[in-house]
């Protein structure tokens, strides 16, 4: 072993405490740094896999952000609903293989009410064309049963047999309440890490009905039904939110949007998701970059107590560096000297970062799923972690150059007096 | 070992940046194996000296050749490893490294320098050796050199400066923490290794009380006269 490779690690050993929060520091800077960077990356893939296997989304004309953001993410409201004819002219067309309808606009305690038919169930797919799959129970059947969708379930504590009941609207606080028409709870879906478990489904049959007796989104004064008296009616859709649209070839996916985009009936608008997932995502890159921005300072941070540690540990190595200088030792290996200790701190740091990250990835990523539906995969490190990693310790060894420059000065004007 | 002088000052003239020379020898030397004490009070340039000697400095003009060798014409790099491996010093302080046990301290001379380390030998058997004729205890090699008393801490100062037979051997101020009676055993030994090694020794220090053990004495402010400086 080299000289000054012996005499770090002697040295470092006997700064054991201040080598040893150094490291630490560094491994909480690399932990972060990877933990943000795997935090976006499974985020990003996980909100590319929101929905996978559907061809287009149909819904009336608007945008194609905001036609994503209210079909698939629950989020906001469409401007407006389309006719179930139009939905039959489409799903008529040859390239058409399957259709869900998507019928939005109530809501139970906080959580969006998705109105739609056997068809969802049987079609819709999340991540790697996954199926949705029943933790419990079974799909509704009647005009009043539900199915909640995994967090729903968790978050409010319901099982199988829970009477609910819906919400006029999407706000959280809603006053006015279907109360007369309560559901039960049939089905509670496996957890998918997509806006389907903050989901409440019922079927389209039970939006008409708890529909009946209102007008301009509010009851009917002197009209109430029972729910057993709606069933008297024809409880067919009329009009749906949204749909879901399964293709028999994706070559046909632009004809068939071109038709829909076309249509004479009313004007619709077909999307993408694929696409329009990765526009949605873009809008958020501004956060994306400052995370990954905090995250880097929080790097600098690290190597910035790594060069302060060295550069106050000077200070009671100035003996030590002029006695080997006396020894022999030139001013290179002085500069080795620190170098090697800056690399072996940042080698460490990053060892017990990758380590405290692959941990706390087995460990946080259950309660990361179901606190936030992030899907953390445990996996080895990517590449693009790894580059990570070299970019760390370039940066220590750069960072290093201040200490290990003073220490050579220092050395040459300390000559052969060590009177420190 | 070189026939050459172990020392030899030529005019020697040294000034640190921006200062007026504080060191200024018109002639000096030390003849190989020859053991000299030199002489002077603090401030006198003794320190300075020695810089040269190591070749940590060089001088600003003259001549200082070492060993024969013009340490000033040498790269810094060779300069240091001229004094890895021809020099041995003991400092005034010993300037052990805490961290490290006697026996790594008085072997630390041989990992900076390969011809040290083949004069040596088998380096750790060299070490206790000199152990050994230094009155060391076997049983103190291994324990950290923090832990030794300042008796044993000087002795293994004196292993690590004469491990490898470095051929000139400087000694910086080495008893002055000693007692009158321990530094006279201690300055025996210094001299008995260095005639059995057949080095140089050059011993610093501002006590004339040990002057009489050497072969010379030279005081600095006799050689040293920087008002003459050029």
């Amino acid at each position: 072993m080299r000289a000054w490779l012996w005499l770090t690690a002697r040295s470092m050993a006997n700064r054991r405490l201040s080598v040893g929060l150094t490291v630490l520091s560094i491994a909480l800077a690399v932990t972060l740094l990877l933990g943000v960077e795997r935090l976006r990356s499974d985020a990003r893939s996980g909100f590319a896999n929101t929905l996978s296997g559907t061809d287009l989304i149909v819904g009336a004309r608007s945008g194609p952000v905001q036609l994503l953001l209210y079909s698939v993410f629950r989020i906001g409201d469409a401007t407006s609903d389309i006719a179930w004819s139009s939905l039959e002219a489409i799903e008529a067309q040859p390239l058409v293989k399957w259709v869900v309808p998507l019928s939005l606009g109530d809501s139970h305690r906080g959580f969006r009410v998705l109105g739609t038919d056997g068809r969802y169930f049987a079609h819709y797919q999340y991540g790697d064309r996954r199926p949705l799959a029943f933790a419990d129970g079974r799909p509704f059947e009647g005009v009043f049963e539900a199915v909640l969708g995994a967090e729903v379930a968790e978050a409010l504590g319901y099982r199988l047999g829970q009477r609910i009941v819906l919400a006029h609207g999407a706000g959280a606080a809603s006053l006015a309440e279907h109360a007369d028409k309560p559901f039960t709870v049939v089905g509670i879906l496996a957890r998918t890490g997509t806006p389907v478990d903050r989901t409440v489904h019922v079927g389209l049959a039970a939006i008409e009905a708890i529909h009946l007796d209102w007008s301009g989104g509010a009851p009917i004064p002197g009209l109430g039904l029972s729910a057993e008296e709606t069933r008297k009616f024809d409880l067919s859709p009329k009009r749906v939110t949204a749909a879901l649209v399964g293709l028999k070839t994706r070559a046909g996916v632009f004809r068939m949007q071109r038709f829909v985009n076309d249509f004479k009936g009313e004007p619709l608008l077909a999307i993408l998701p694929g696409a329009t997932l990765q526009q949605l995502w873009g809008l958020m890159a501004v956060a994306e970059q400052a995370l990954l921005a905090i995250s880097a300072l929080v790097v600098a941070v690290g190597l910035a107590g790594l060069v302060a540690v060295l550069v106050a540990s000077l200070g009671e190595r100035r003996r030590e560096l002029a006695i080997l200088r006396a020894l022999g030792a030139g001013p290179r290996d002085v500069f080795l000297l620190l170098a090697g200790e800056s690399l072996l701190l940042a080698f460490a740091g990053c060892g017990f970062g990758v380590a405290l990250l692959l941990g706390l990835t087995g460990a946080l990523a259950p309660w990361l799923e179901g606190r936030f539906g992030l899907v953390l995969v445990f996996q080895g490190l990517q590449p693009r972690e790894w580059l990570w990693l070299a970019a760390v310790l370039a940066a220590a060894l750069v960072a290093s150059g201040v200490p290990a420059w003073r220490a050579y000065r220092m050395s040459l004007a300390d000559g052969m007096t060590i009177r420190i | 070992m070189s026939g050459d002088a172990a020392l030899d000052i030529d005019t020697l003239s040294f000034a640190w940046p921006g200062q007026a020379p504080c060191l200024s020898i018109e002639r000096f030397t030390l003849a190989a194996r020859e053991r000299l004490f030199l002489q002077g009070p603090s401030g006198s340039g003794k320190s300075t000296l020695l810089s040269l000697v190591g070749g940590v400095i060089v001088p600003t003009a003259g001549r200082l050749r070492v060993l024969g060798t013009d340490t000033a014409a040498l790269r810094p790099s060779a300069r240091d490893r001229f004094r890895a491996d021809r020099l041995g010093i003991v400092f005034q302080l010993f300037n052990l490294l805490p961290y490290l046990s006697a026996l790594d301290n008085i072997t630390l001379a041989c990992r900076f320098s390969r011809a040290r380390r083949e004069r040596a030998g088998d380096v750790a058997a060299e070490a206790r050796r000199l152990a050994a004729r230094l009155d060391l205890d076997p049983s103190l090699l291994v324990r950290p050199a923090v832990e030794l008393s300042v008796g044993q801490q000087q002795r293994v100062a004196a292993a690590r400066a004469l491990i490898g037979r470095p051929s000139l051997v400087i000694a910086d101020e080495p008893t002055s923490a000693l007692d009158a009676e321990r530094q006279a055993g201690f300055v025996d030994l210094l001299l008995g290794e260095c005639r059995a090694s057949g080095s140089a020794l050059l011993f610093v220090s501002h006590d004339r009380s040990l002057a009489g053990r050497f072969d010379r004495c030279v005081r600095l402010p006799d050689i040293n006269r920087p008002e003459g400086a050029r």
